[in-house]
Order: structure tokens, then C-alpha cells, then sequence
């Protein structure tokens, strides 16, 4: 150690003997800690998949209704059904129009889904379930093409691409508002809630042992052996 | 997740058939004991040396508690790797949730990440797009927090009327731990924000890619990118090895095994935020991003799994939540909400956690229509199914945190039931 250093060793262990024990603070002011690397064009392109309802990040490529059938029948009916109408309890892709403000509404690309990029988006990413980013991009142009016309949003010579995004109109784009329970439900703020009599005395109304859905424990795996 | 009046009930058996009846007050449980471990007798444990130290290398609870287990609702779901396994809430006291006990919601099955491989990429509207492998992520500067994550779903099939008995399926898509990581806005400044930037899409390196989009105030407010729970690497069910922590919003932006954060000026109206985790009213109009958990309490024991097996003295034991802030007061009502007093809370009271509540009561046997209710530090009151009901309907699926009753019977036994 130079003799330099050993004097600043010296003044430190002075100055930390003497001081009050004091901990270090949380500094929250912007710092680069110089951690982590920067993410190359080619890296971001791989992972990059995501597309918004403007068809920003839609991918090149088209697909055709006709072959969105092929595509279709091949890796998605065996779930979703022949017509999107749901193969025993996979998720049902087509029909439910109208159905939204019934005491069974039936949510589906074409009763529900906003926008064409919130089924296009979604299918990229995760279907087929199991086999996931395994199409095509033209593959998966043509499957949601299909899947549209299904819902009777596209007709039969329809062709999907970047330059007909814009051309489809999803029907419940405008069945969506953003949240606002802090105006609807006011009343459920209350600094003073009732603490006596506050109803008339209650009866029971309904049994969970009378609809009798609860598992039975034969169903359920047994705990760490 | 659908209505059970849907779908084929496969299990019909009710879940506590042959449950012990009540037992007499200062008599033992219902399980017979063994005398030779009683006194005046010394047990073996007592006379024989036990098992030595490294043999339970990473150690399991008794095995005398293996029935304390995550349960699933097998008709609820076409296939376990999209699915939900549930808190047994009923089983446990305190604030903090065992890592193993913590309930499950996965898109495309558990995603099991070589650590070494993992990488998070944060892009977007930012001035210098990186890639953190993990070690890079546990070098920047660390915080602990302890929080809820409740999914938007908990309580969910309890729209229609009373549907499953027990609070594990009812309430049990909730669990509270300590995350450690660092915040999403250091990260965020590592890359450097454009002007334009006002949400993030974080998205998950699973075979769901689960992705969702989030306000920029959020995000740089009190987000975790989060790797440890309870001091430990997260739970490969629960991301393994990274997650992003939304303190008091739904589970479903939690986003797992977080492979991908983009920085953009618009929502990206994903299909989890559309087709899924809006809220469908009566009118057939949906509310979208409501991604705050309200508060809401529940009763965890006596419940249907768990009777009461004693009278005379007993303790009501519960856990309330609230997403916009602090829990400042539980109430009691033992007659399905006619009266009220405030339970007891014990443990610490942190912001958007689990509170546990305590109310001590002498037991005579007569028949009680439990209910708790939870206020926070904004003045939010939980309010009664039927009151939600008559703003939200009975179709949202999402966001149920109405008052929940359990009617607790002669011998003990505890149903869910709905009152009016
Ligand atoms: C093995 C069964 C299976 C196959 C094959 C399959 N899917 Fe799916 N699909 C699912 C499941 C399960 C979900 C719901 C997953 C979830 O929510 O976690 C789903 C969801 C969807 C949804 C969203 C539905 C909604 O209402 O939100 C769309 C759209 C979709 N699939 C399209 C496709 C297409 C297109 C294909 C073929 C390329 C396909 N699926 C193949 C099982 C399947």
C-alpha cells in the first residue's frame, strides 16, 4: 500500500470511529449502473411479435380466406371445431351475435374481440395451443382471415394483408369503456358504515350444497410425500 | 373460465361428506388418539433419536400435513396447462402465503427457464434498447416488498348465487408474499424514456406469451421486477425465474417468466385485455382496464372446510385486502350483516397486503350467518353482493369482491350460502 493510501485507510478509520452509525440512504436519483447490454436490431426482431390494433408490428405476409380454411381444419378445428362453434369445452371462436346483454352471453372473435390485432396478436403468440410461433406468416394471415370469416366479418374472397388490415371493422369495437368505478360506484366509499340494524333481519337465499359443484377430494392430488 | 351451470359436472359428491360431527365441548378432535402417546405413557418420539440434519436437504412440512394442498375445480377448465390450482386459505393464519401453497394460473403450462439462457429485453420508445441476463438484474439496487396478488377471476363462479363450498374455490385465487427485486422504474432508466413514452407491454417467455399493457404511471410508481419470494428464487409456477410485480392490480399483469418489456404510447388492446379481463355488464357494454383490486375480506376460518369442531370458546379467523391502499378496519357480523362490530387485526398492515383479523367469540352451539367486511385508507367500503350486482350484473366474471356469508349450523358445519 502506498503511503498515500494508507493515510486516506487512516483518516477513513478515523472518521468511522468517530461519526455517528449512520445507514446508507436509498438514493432514487436517475444513475446508469452501467448493467446490461444493448439489444441488437436482429435480437429485437426475433422476440419483436407483438401488434397493435393499428396493424403497427404486423409482420409481411398474406393469407387468403380459402387457404385460412386449410390452415384451419389442419390445426385449429380439432379444439376450437369445424365452424369455431368449439370441439367439447375448448374456447368457441364464431357465432354469439347479439348475445352480449343476455343472461348467457357467448364471447367470441366475432361477438367480442375489439379489434382485427387482438385476435391476429393472440394467435401469433400462442396458437396452436401447444405448438406455439409455429406458423407461417402467411399461414397466420390466412387462419385469422378465415377465422373472420367464420364470424361473417370478411367474405369468402377476402385477402389479409398489411394493406387490408384497416379494411376490417370488428362489430363490438365500440362495446368497450374504460374503467370507472370510481364515478359509478361512489356510493361504495363511506367513512361511517352502518354498524346496527342495517337491514332487516336476513333469511338464507341460496345453498352452494344444493348446486353441489364442489370437487370432491378423490379429484385432487395428495400433498409432498 | 365459465359458469358450472355450463359445463358437465364431473364431481358430485359433496366435498365434507362424513366430516365429523361436533364434538363436546373439552373433548378431543375427531381423529382417535393413541394412548401410548399420552400421559402418564412416553411416546416414542420422546425415547428415540429422530431423523439427523441434511436428510430433509430442502425441508418439507409434516407429514402429517399433506392435506394441505393448492386444490384445482376439475370441470372448470378443458386442460390443466390453462388452468387454476387454488390457496388453501382455510389452512393457514398470518399474512405471509407458503411459496408451495400459492394459488396457480398459467396460459401454456409451467415454463421451466435455464437460468443461465434467461434474458429480459426492454425496448420500445426508449433511447437505448438493452437485454439483462439474470446475473445483471441482481446486480442493480434491490427492494422488499409484500404484496396481494389477487386474480381478476377470484370469486368468480359466485356471481350467479352461492356455487362452491369451501374458501379455498371461492376466495382462494389470492396469496401474499415478500417479492425482492429491482423496480421497473430503475430499470426503465437504464434504457432511458422517449417524451412520447405512456405504456408498457410486458409479455411472458412462456408457450402463453402472455402479454399486457400497462400505464407508464404505474410502471414507474411502485412496479417490481421481481426474482425472489419469501427470500427465495420465485417458484417455477410462479415465473421462475423473473415476474413483474403491479402492486394492487389483478393477477393477469403480473406478467411471468418475463421475457419482454416495450415501451409504446398507446395501449395494445391484447387479447387478455379484451376477449379476456374486461367486465361485462348488464347491458352488454364492457368495462376494460380496470386493473385495481377493490378490497375485500373473507372469513377463512370457520368455513366449509373448515367447521367448527369445539363450543364454547372460539376464534373467527380472516384475511382482507385492498389494491388502492392500506387496510384500515375489519368488521364482524354474526347475522348475516344486520349488525357489526370491528375485529381484531394482528400482524403487520402493509400497503396493498394481506391484513390478518382475528374475533373471539364464546360459542353456544346457535346458528350464525358469518360475515366480514373490509374498509381501506381511502374510505372504500366492501360492499354486498347485491349491491354489486346492481352496477356490475352477473356476467363480468371479473372483480368480485362482494361480502361473503357463511351459515354456520348446530353441529358445526359450515355452508356458503347467499342471504336477502
Ligand atoms: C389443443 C387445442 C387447441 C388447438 C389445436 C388450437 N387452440 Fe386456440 N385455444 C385453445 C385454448 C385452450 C385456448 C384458451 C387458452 C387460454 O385462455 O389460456 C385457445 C384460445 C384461442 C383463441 C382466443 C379465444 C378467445 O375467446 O379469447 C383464438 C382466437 C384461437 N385459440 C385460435 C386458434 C387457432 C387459429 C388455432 C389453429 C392455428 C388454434 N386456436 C388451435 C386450444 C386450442
Amino acid at each position: 500500500m502506498s503511503r498515500l493510501a494508507r493515510l486516506g485507510l487512516a483518516v477513513t478509520l478515523l472518521f468511522a470511529l468517530a461519526a455517528p452509525v449512520r445507514a446508507q440512504v436509498k438514493d432514487d436519483t436517475p444513475r446508469n449502473y452501467g448493467v446490461g447490454r444493448v439489444a441488437t436490431p436482429g435480437q429485437i426482431a426475433g422476440w419483436d411479435i407483438d401488434v397493435r390494433p393499428d396493424g403497427r408490428g404486423a409482420p409481411p405476409g398474406r393469407g387468403s380466406v380459402k387457404d385460412g380454411e386449410k390452415v384451419y381444419l389442419d390445426k385449429c378445428a380439432a379444439c376450437h371445431g369445424e365452424f369455431g362453434e368449439s370441439a367439447g369445452r375448448w374456447p368457441q371462436l364464431a357465432q354469439g351475435k347479439g348475445t352480449l346483454a343476455s343472461h348467457d352471453p357467448v364471447k367470441t372473435v366475432g361477438s367480442y374481440f375489439p379489434y382485427l390485432s387482438s385476435v391476429f396478436d393472440y394467435i401469433r403468440r400462442s396458437m396452436p395451443f401447444g405448438d406455439a410461433e409455429s406458423l407461417s406468416n402467411d399461414e397466420l394471415y390466412a387462419v385469422t382471415a378465415y377465422v373472420l370469416n367464420l364470424n361473417d366479418i370478411v367474405d369468402d374472397k377476402f385477402v389479409l394483408s398489411k394493406e387490408t388490415w384497416s379494411r376490417v371493422k370488428m362489430p363490438n369495437q365500440g362495446g368497450f369503456f374504460d374503467d370507472d368505478r370510481e364515478k359509478t360506484e361512489k356510493a361504495f366509499w363511506n367513512s361511517n358504515p352502518c354498524m346496527k340494524d342495517c337491514r332487516e333481519p336476513v333469511k338464507i337465499t341460496g345453498h352452494a350444497q344444493a348446486v353441489d359443484v364442489t370437487p370432491d377430494e378423490k379429484t385432487q392430488k395428495r400433498g409432498v410425500e | 373460465m365459465t359458469q358450472p351451470t355450463d359445463k358437465k359436472r364431473t364431481t358430485r359428491r359433496r366435498f365434507l361428506a362424513g366430516a365429523a360431527g361436533l364434538a363436546a365441548a373439552g373433548a378431543s378432535s375427531a381423529r382417535a388418539d393413541n394412548a401410548k402417546n399420552l400421559p402418564p405413557n412416553v411416546a416414542d418420539w420422546t425415547r428415540q433419536l429422530g431423523e439427523g440434519v441434511g436428510v430433509r436437504a430442502y425441508g418439507n412440512p409434516s407429514k402429517y400435513e399433506k392435506h394441505v394442498i393448492r386444490r384445482t375445480v376439475p370441470w372448470l377448465t378443458a386442460t390443466p396447462e390453462s388452468s387454476v390450482s387454488f390457496t388453501p386459505l382455510h389452512q393457514l393464519d398470518g399474512i405471509i402465503t407458503p411459496n408451495g401453497l400459492c394459488f396457480e394460473r398459467h396460459h401454456g403450462g409451467i415454463a421451466e427457464i435455464d437460468p443461465n439462457d434467461y434474458r429480459l429485453m426492454l425496448h420500445g420508445l426508449v433511447e437505448k434498447p438493452l437485454i439483462f441476463a439474470l446475473d445483471e438484474l441482481k446486480r442493480l439496487p434491490r427492494v422488499n416488498k409484500i404484496h396481494f396478488l389477487e386474480c381478476a377471476a377470484n370469486s368468480g363462479m359466485e356471481w350467479r348465487g352461492a356455487q362452491l363450498n369451501g374458501c379455498q374455490y371461492t376466495h382462494g385465487m389470492v396469496h401474499c408474499v415478500q417479492y425482492t427485486g429491482v423496480t421497473l422504474k430503475v430499470l426503465l432508466e437504464q434504457a432511458g424514456l422517449k417524451p412520447n413514452a405512456k405504456w408498457i407491454m410486458a409479455e411472458g417467455g412462456d408457450a402463453a406469451a402472455m402479454n399486457r399493457s400497462i400505464p407508464l404511471g404505474k410502471a414507474l410508481d411502485d412496479c417490481i421486477v421481481a426474482y425472489r419470494m419469501n427470500g427465495e428464487m420465485l417458484r417455477p409456477e410462479q415465473g421462475y425465474p423473473v415476474r413483474l410485480v403491479v402492486p394492487g392490480w389483478e393477477g393477469n399483469v403480473w406478467v411471468k417468466w418475463l421475457r419482454r418489456l416495450k415501451v409504446g404510447d398507446q395501449p395494445w388492446f391484447t387479447r387478455e385485455e379484451t376477449s379476456k379481463y374486461t367486465d361485462l355488464l348488464e347491458n352488454g357494454k364492457a368495462r376494460q382496464f380496470t386493473f385495481l383490486m377493490d378490497a375485500k375480506s373473507v372469513i377463512t376460518s370457520p368455513s366449509p372446510q373448515a367447521p367448527v369442531k369445539q363450543k364454547g370458546f372460539n376464534v373467527i379467523s380472516g384475511l382482507a385486502w385492498s389494491g388502492r391502499g392500506k387496510i384500515k378496519r375489519v368488521d364482524i357480523s354474526l347475522d348475516g350483516g344486520r349488525n357489526w362490530r370491528a375485529a381484531r387485526i394482528d400482524g403487520p398492515v402493509f400497503d396493498k397486503a394481506c391484513v390478518r383479523f382475528y374475533y373471539e367469540l364464546d360459542w353456544n352451539g346457535e346458528e350464525l350467518l358469518l360475515q366480514s367486511r373490509a374498509m381501506d385508507d381511502t374510505g372504500y367500503v366492501q360492499p354486498g353482493k347485491d349491491a354489486l350486482r346492481k352496477i356490475r350484473g352477473v356476467n363480468s366474471i371479473y372483480h368480485n369482491n362482494g361480502i361473503q356469508t357463511w351459515a354456520l349450523k348446530a353441529d358445526g358445519e359450515v355452508e356458503n350460502v347467499e342471504v336477502g
